[in-house]
């Protein structure tokens, strides 16, 4: 919790160019590659979509163990939007983080980054 | 007068139970707390629960917050009562929910990281330049979470009534459980803030899926597996309607009633993030990433609320009777009746303790919600505009306590059907929020004034087709939440229909103001505010660091 009594952001100062004046606006990323962001696009919109389309799933059969399958498929959707969702969380903290250390140290990601610290790597689901 | 027996096994786990929870939200205020000498003394700290929770405690809060006891209750009574169309739809729409925050949540958290907003009103104020679009985000956002407060204390009351305690015939004596159950939430929530139902919530939630996991395991061997109860479901919900000449309900969606079904799941999980209590359990996360984690694993929660559904249909084959004290059949008895029918008494205790605490854990964050937009967007920007952080979080507490009274006169005063109608009306009107918020946080095209007539063309149109919406057997107004658009006879949620015309009215209105060089208000916001993450310096740190002003000032709303 150092970063919210504002010690925390002295402490990596560092990680902008010295001759950068801070403001507000002060880049924080670099420029995106696109692809990681169509992807995840690609994928949350078919999270959305698919679960929205009645059209697709609403009939009894086939069953499963019993169940209809207008609920069974509904409720296989919510681990395959988990994944949906998890994937395009991967796809866009990897760029995320690529972009951050670009713009800090102005070069590849560093052992010890701001980012690194935070412990996206251990979460990342 | 029906005399209903009190369990007593189930009602001494029950108290047993709520006495623990109650403790740790006392003990609460000392969790987390930094050395500084500050203490609670902060919509950060009281309202916010430091903004410091990390993912799992994100994870817990958020579950504890959007399944509410309600859900636990409405849900499964509608599967039973008419069936998919109105029970089912929770399934999609909770599916649906987690890309949408995916999306857009991480920048709400980023420019609020940066500029100290509490709530959503604080940044649309602070994106606009307008502190009346800001109150009519704020007092949507209130006015939405008052029924809402009110329900919980009808799912509460369930769990009462099934226990056998209070009576018909003595008002006072009905209630009295409801409001000491009450007041002790209302006091620790006062001393502790959001770290109380932070805390509650792990518990209420590990509770919740013991009990969903064994009744679902354990009823359908009971009952004959899933095959015969979808059987039963079926059968009843086929039945014709004496009153109406129309089936009791829905088993599987016809093609009359698809748009009715993605609507109902979009627009509630368009709206489900506009309300205050939703912004609020995102806010208090410490990182940007921390919602966008908790949406791939907060869909935990969406599979054990489908299968918590389908015990709206279990209790169908096991002839599960809800009947009030009055005698009525009431469908919101079905799952704690349920419950107690067919398991042992300390086992439907454990169940019952975790719907009542379900109540517990919403109602807290959604009064400390609605007292911070009420501070920060009513109190300071009209009342008092040079407040302090220390007067800001009084007034926050105070008002908290005001918000919880005003929901329990509302359960104990009106008929149930009041609040539920409200309740209605308050997802339409909290949609209508949903152009100011969400296009903001992308970009400034919108002008101000035009949002906020969209907005009042929105809540007009709404509450007035709702109002429309006539039951077919009981004859009363706001009979329903999904109505023909006008002119055609495609039926969709009420508050999509209103939303379409909200963004349409906005959009051609900037364009006309734009015509007419209207002034529009100072942005606050830069783009790089959207992106940064919790290891950027804040707005204020800048300033100070750089002895930077920006021309306007540093208050965050103009």
């Amino acid at each position: 919790m150092s970063h919210s009594d504002g010690s925390g952001y002295s402490q990596n100062g560092e990680a902008f160019p010295e001759d950068s004046r801070l403001t507000r606006d002060t880049a924080i990323r670099g420029p995106a590659r696109p692809a990681p962001y169509i992807g995840a696009g690609i994928l949350l919109a078919a999270a959305i979509l698919f679960p929205l389309l009645p059209q697709l799933y609403a009939f009894d059969a086939p069953r499963l163990g019993g169940m209809p399958f207008f609920y069974w498929y509904q409720l296989a959707w919510v681990p395959v939007s988990a994944i949906l969702t998890g994937s395009s969380y991967w796809l866009v903290t990897k760029e995320d983080r690529r972009r951050r250390a670009e713009a800090r140290a102005g070069g590849p990601p560093q052992a010890g980054s701001a980012s690194a610290r935070t412990g996206l790597e251990g979460d990342r689901p | 007068m029906n005399g209903r027996e009190i369990n007593w096994t189930a009602l001494v786990i029950v108290v047993l139970l709520f006495v623990v929870v109650a403790v740790m939200g006392f003990l609460a205020a000392k969790w987390r707390r930094g050395t500084d000498v500050e203490g609670l003394h902060s919509l950060d700290e009281w309202g916010l629960g430091g903004r410091g929770f990390g993912t799992w405690i994100t994870w817990f809060l958020l579950g504890g917050d959007l399944y509410t006891a309600y859900t636990f209750v409405a849900v499964p009574a509608a599967m039973w009562a008419t069936g998919a169309v109105s029970g089912f739809f929770a399934v999609p729409y909770t599916i649906v929910l987690y890309p949408i925050i995916f999306i857009i949540m991480s920048r709400l958290w980023s420019v609020s990281h940066r500029h100290g907003y509490v709530t959503s009103a604080d940044f649309v104020g602070g994106r606009y330049g307008s502190r009346w679009l800001s109150l009519a985000v704020a007092v949507t956002g209130i006015v939405a979470t008052m029924p809402y407060i009110a329900l919980q204390l009808v799912g509460i009351k369930a769990v009462l009534t099934v226990l056998g305690l209070g009576s018909s015939g003595n008002v006072l004596l009905t209630d009295l459980p409801l409001i000491l159950a009450f007041v002790v939430l209302a006091a620790y929530t006062y001393t502790s803030g959001l770290r109380a139902p932070a805390m509650i919530a792990v518990v209420k939630d590990l509770l919740i899926y013991l009990a969903v996991i064994v009744a679902v395991i354990y009823l359908p061997i009971k009952f004959g597996g899933w095959d015969t109860i979808f059987g039963s479901a079926q059968s009843k919900l086929a039945t014709v309607n004496q009153a109406t000449g129309k089936p009791a309900g829905v088993f599987i969606p016809g093609a009359a009633n698809y748009s009715a079904y993605w609507s109902l799941a979009l627009g509630s999980a368009m709206a489900l993030f506009m309300y205050p209590h939703s912004v609020t359990a995102v806010l208090a996360s410490k990182a940007r990433n921390t919602i966008r984690r908790n949406a791939a694993i907060l869909p935990l929660y969406s599979l054990m609320l489908g299968f918590l559904a389908l015990l709206g249909f279990v209790a169908i084959q096991a002839g599960t009777k809800p009947i009030d004290l009055d005698g009525s059949v009431n469908p919101q008895l079905v799952v704690p009746q349920l419950f107690l029918d067919q398991f042992p008494a300390w086992f439907a205790g454990i169940a019952l303790a975790a719907i009542a605490i379900g109540a517990l854990v919403p109602a807290a964050i959604m009064s400390i919600a609605a007292a911070n937009m009420f501070t920060r967007n009513i109190y300071r920007d009209f009342i008092r505009p040079d407040v302090d952080a220390r007067t800001e979080a009084k007034v926050s507490k105070i008002v908290s306590l005001v918000v919880k009274v005003g929901a329990l006169v509302f359960v104990i005063a009106m008929d149930q059907s009041a609040a539920i109608n409200m309740q209605l009306l308050g997802g339409i009107w909290i949609l209508q929020t949903f152009p100011a918020v969400v296009a903001g946080l992308y970009t400034r095209w919108f002008d101000r004034w035009a949002l906020l007539v969209g907005w009042a063309v929105g809540i007009i149109f709404g509450t007035v087709s709702a109002y429309n919406v006539v039951n077919p057997v009981t004859k009363a107004h706001f009979g329903g939440s999904v109505a023909p658009i006008p002119g055609t006879d495609i039926s969709v949620y009420i508050a999509v229909s209103a939303f379409a015309l909200n963004l349409v009215v906005a959009a051609v209105l900037t364009l006309v103001l734009r015509a007419l060089k209207v002034r529009t208000g100072e942005d606050m916001t830069r783009p790089t505010d959207y992106a940064a993450d919790e290891t950027d310096p804040k707005v204020v740190q800048i300033e100070k660091i750089q002895h930077y002003t920006q021309p306007g000032g540093p208050s965050p709303v103009a």
